[in-house]
């Protein structure tokens, strides 16, 4: 072990002492850092505050729904039936739904728990926006449904027939007053649509749905209901913003709610679920300020192949072969070193543009999506995990080809190329399929926006959205890279110098 | 002593012969004879470089290979554009041009060999010509096999005119790749960075695009940008939604070529070699 030491020893001095490297090093933090923080771009949120609806947990959400609804004091339950739940103006959208919700009050993004009949996606139970428990699967039409609140604790149930019921989850809300606003509501999402290539047209939908058999147990205000319409009315279309294509069409009517005899009729548009970026978002993401990776990428690999390949060209291969006592080792003391450098590197650059490049878009009034800690350090230390792995897969394409020149072109081409394909010319199903299996799986690191199933979107790459979890896109690009160092450790034993 | 016996004897019998040569040969022709002398020399090692063949064979199997292969994968009637599709491969192809690019000059600098080609003939400005002449004739004939290739299953018939224009300009693309990549080699010398600064001229450069938020910016930046605007030739397609017309944009590309070449020359008229 003390001789890979003094073998990693060895290579650092190298290292350390070509200025070309140094500087290319310094350089590629100074670009990413530079093209992370230089003013690209400017918003209006300076000017008039942007319009977003925070949910308890920080998240960014949309809360927009028809609401009937009365004040429960303390513990009680609601009781109805949704008799039929349709679509007008364009389609039922899988998503849309109607049932029972209990809410602190009607201001929008405070706490929520509901159960809800969809229309493509069977019985849910739904919380505070990010939190989805599926209950009867394949049910549509019609379902018997009951809100249960026990101090803190609601409890979901549902029923084909109102008298068999099954519990479909159970769900803490810390935050809910001992007066809150319970009833019944009705609200149907975007339906968004693939145009062409990287085009996307979002259109509002609209439903209606039918309650009757409403009981209801506890100390309820009185008799009489009121219609609300959370979030705005009518519903104001979110502007549609990276779309070539974009088309919106208003529903028909407003909405609202009717009453015959013993059963109400709600119509709604909108949605109470975590808002997404993409199709029809504002702002940006984090991730946006990371657009420098690929500037660093390039001088990174530059040095990475250099750092193998420099040797086979002045013949210093030969002293460094013959100093040490086993190929293999020279190799991974070369990785060791070039990784943890660039590793270094990387980190500092990316937390740099992270933090500080966040605030930058923020005073120029751009809306930057707030992002958990969590998720941002996954992203700072993805980015430099990234930028390690590919300078050690040009160190080994540097072994393998054994010219610099045709190295770094195949470690760029590899990792750059596919992103750049899958981003500006490829089709969304072609793309998905480049970015599992290339290395450039590895920048569903930088994905800052999370991908809610609830919620139908278009989660494809151009809207910020990769096929794999971020680690597992790192997993792919590295194990290329060991596929790649793997048969330069063969192939250094096995040739001449 | 034949081109065949003085490659065999590597970098010094290339440069006695030539030495040779201009002793008698060169001063009965004037001035055309050294430069038709020159472009000998280049053209012969050039041809004789051992990665020369393998290169131009990975610029043709490249583009073909990725070109197939995303006119296969993509569903028919997906919107997009099916000849721009077909052509997806000349933006792999086109970084193996660059590395021909780079290595016919900066390959020199790595072994020295620079010293003896400006000894044999100290104008810098015809040896530049003349690699940039061999190197264009080599980058077109490979070109001129890749995109017909690519284009084999494209829908629409070949003699029409929007894909003619695709075809043709996607060829003089790759060659104006070339020469982009000549000049910046000149400059830079080193290959390994010179070839990364193609790289990133190549592919960085078109996603840093989108990290300008005002579109009329977004739209300078694509007409400007050498890659954005040079593909441009391959629309058939939405052309009023281009950001560029397609003959303008490759136009912008030579500009490029132009003065990559220039400035390298420049660089290098002034350096030691």
């Amino acid at each position: 072990m003390n001789g890979f030491l003094r073998l990693v020893h060895a290579e650092f001095t190298k290292f350390r002492t070509v200025r070309g490297w140094v500087a290319g090093l310094v350089l590629a933090v100074a670009v990413m850092t530079g093209l992370g923080i230089l003013p690209g771009m400017s918003g209006s949120c300076n000017i008039s505050p942007c319009p977003t609806v925070l949910g308890p947990g920080g998240e960014e959400v949309t809360d927009r729904f028809t609401y009937l609804h009365q004040s429960l004091a303390g513990d009680g339950s609601l009781t109805a039936r949704v008799a039929s739940l349709t679509g007008d103006a364009v389609v039922l959208a899988p998503w849309a739904k109607a049932g029972l919700i209990i809410k602190d009050g009607t201001k929008p993004g405070s706490t929520y728990a509901a159960v809800l009949l969809t229309g493509a996606n069977g019985v849910r139970m739904q919380y505070d926006y990010t939190h989805d428990r599926a209950g009867a699967a394949g049910v549509s039409g019609s379902r018997w449904l009951r809100l249960t609140r026990t101090g803190d604790t609601i409890k979901a149930e549902e029923s084909p027939d109102g008298t068999a019921w099954t519990t479909v989850g159970t769900a803490q809300l810390p935050d809910l007053p001992a007066t809150a606003q319970a009833g019944l509501f009705v609200t149907s999402p975007q339906y968004a649509e693939q145009v062409g290539v990287g085009g996307a047209m979002s259109t509002p939908t609209r439903a209606t749905a039918a309650f009757d058999h409403i009981t209801r147990q506890g100390s309820w205000a009185g008799p009489a209901w009121t219609t609300d319409t959370v979030g705005g009315e009518p519903p104001a279309l979110p502007p549609s913003s990276s779309t070539s294509t974009s088309q919106s069409a208003q529903p028909s009517a407003a909405a609202g709610a009717e009453q015959n005899g013993d059963t109400f009729t709600l119509t709604g548009s909108g949605d109470v679920a975590p808002a997404v970026a993409g199709a029809a978002g504002i702002g940006v993401s984090i991730t946006q300020t990371l657009v420098g990776t690929f500037a660093a990428l390039i001088f990174l690999a530059v040095i990475g192949s250099m750092f193998v390949a420099g040797e086979y060209r002045r013949g210093l291969i030969r002293t460094t072969l013959a100093a040490a006592s086993g190929r293999a080792r020279v190799l991974a003391a070369k990785a060791v070193v070039l990784g943890a450098v660039t590793f270094a590197a990387g980190l500092a650059a990316a937390a740099v543009v992270v933090t500080a490049g966040q605030r930058v878009l923020r005073g120029n009034g751009v809306y930057v999506h707030p992002a958990s800690t969590f998720t941002e350090l996954r992203v700072v230390v993805g980015t430099a995990a990234l930028l390690a792995v590919a300078a050690v897969l040009a160190l080994a394409l540097g072994v393998l080809l054994r010219r610099g020149t045709l190295a770094v072109t195949a470690a760029i081409t590899v990792i750059v190329l596919p992103y750049l394909l899958a981003m500006t010319v490829l089709p969304a199903g072609a793309a998905q399929w480049l970015l599992r299996v290339s290395p450039a799986a590895a920048f569903a690191l930088q994905q800052s926006a999370p991908e809610y199933h609830q919620v139908a979107n278009l989660y494809t790459p151009p809207n910020g959205y990769f096929p794999l979890p971020p680690w597992a896109g790192f997993t792919v690009l590295a194990a290329w890279t060991a596929a790649a160092l793997a048969s330069a450790a063969i192939l250094i034993r096995r040739r001449d110098t | 002593m034949t081109d065949r016996t003085a490659a065999k004897q590597g970098p010094e019998g290339h440069a006695k012969e030539w030495l040779g040569l201009t002793d008698w040969t060169a001063a009965k022709q004037g001035p055309r004879g050294w430069y038709s002398m020159t472009l000998r020399a280049e053209w012969t090692k050039l041809r004789s470089a051992p990665e020369t063949p393998w290169l131009l064979l990975a610029v043709v199997a490249s583009t073909v290979a990725v070109s197939l292969t995303t006119a296969a994968l993509t569903p028919a009637g997906s919107g997009a554009d099916p000849v721009r599709l077909s052509l997806t491969g000349v933006q792999l192809g086109q970084a193996v041009v660059a590395v021909l690019a780079v290595l016919t000059i900066g390959g020199e600098y790595s072994t020295g060999m620079i010293r003896t080609t400006l000894a044999a003939m100290p104008r810098r400005a015809a040896v530049l010509t003349a690699k940039a002449t061999v190197l264009a004739f080599v980058v077109l004939v490979a070109a001129a096999i890749a995109v017909p290739l690519s284009l084999l299953f494209s829908p629409l018939p070949p003699g029409d005119g929007p894909v003619l224009r695709a075809a043709v300009g996607s060829v003089l693309y790759l060659t104006l790749i070339a020469l982009l990549g000549l000049g910046v080699g000149a400059a830079v010398r080193n290959p390994t960075a010179a070839a990364g600064a193609m790289l990133a001229l190549l592919y960085v450069v078109p996603l840093l695009i989108p990290a300008f938020a005002d579109p009329d910016w977004r739209r300078h930046l694509q007409q400007i940008t050498p890659t954005s605007a040079g593909l441009a030739i391959q629309a058939t397609t939405g052309l009023d939604g281009l950001p560029i017309s397609p003959w303008k944009g490759l136009a912008v590309l030579a500009a490029w070529a132009a003065g990559a070449l220039l400035a390298g020359g420049l660089l290098f008229r002034l350096r030691d070699a």
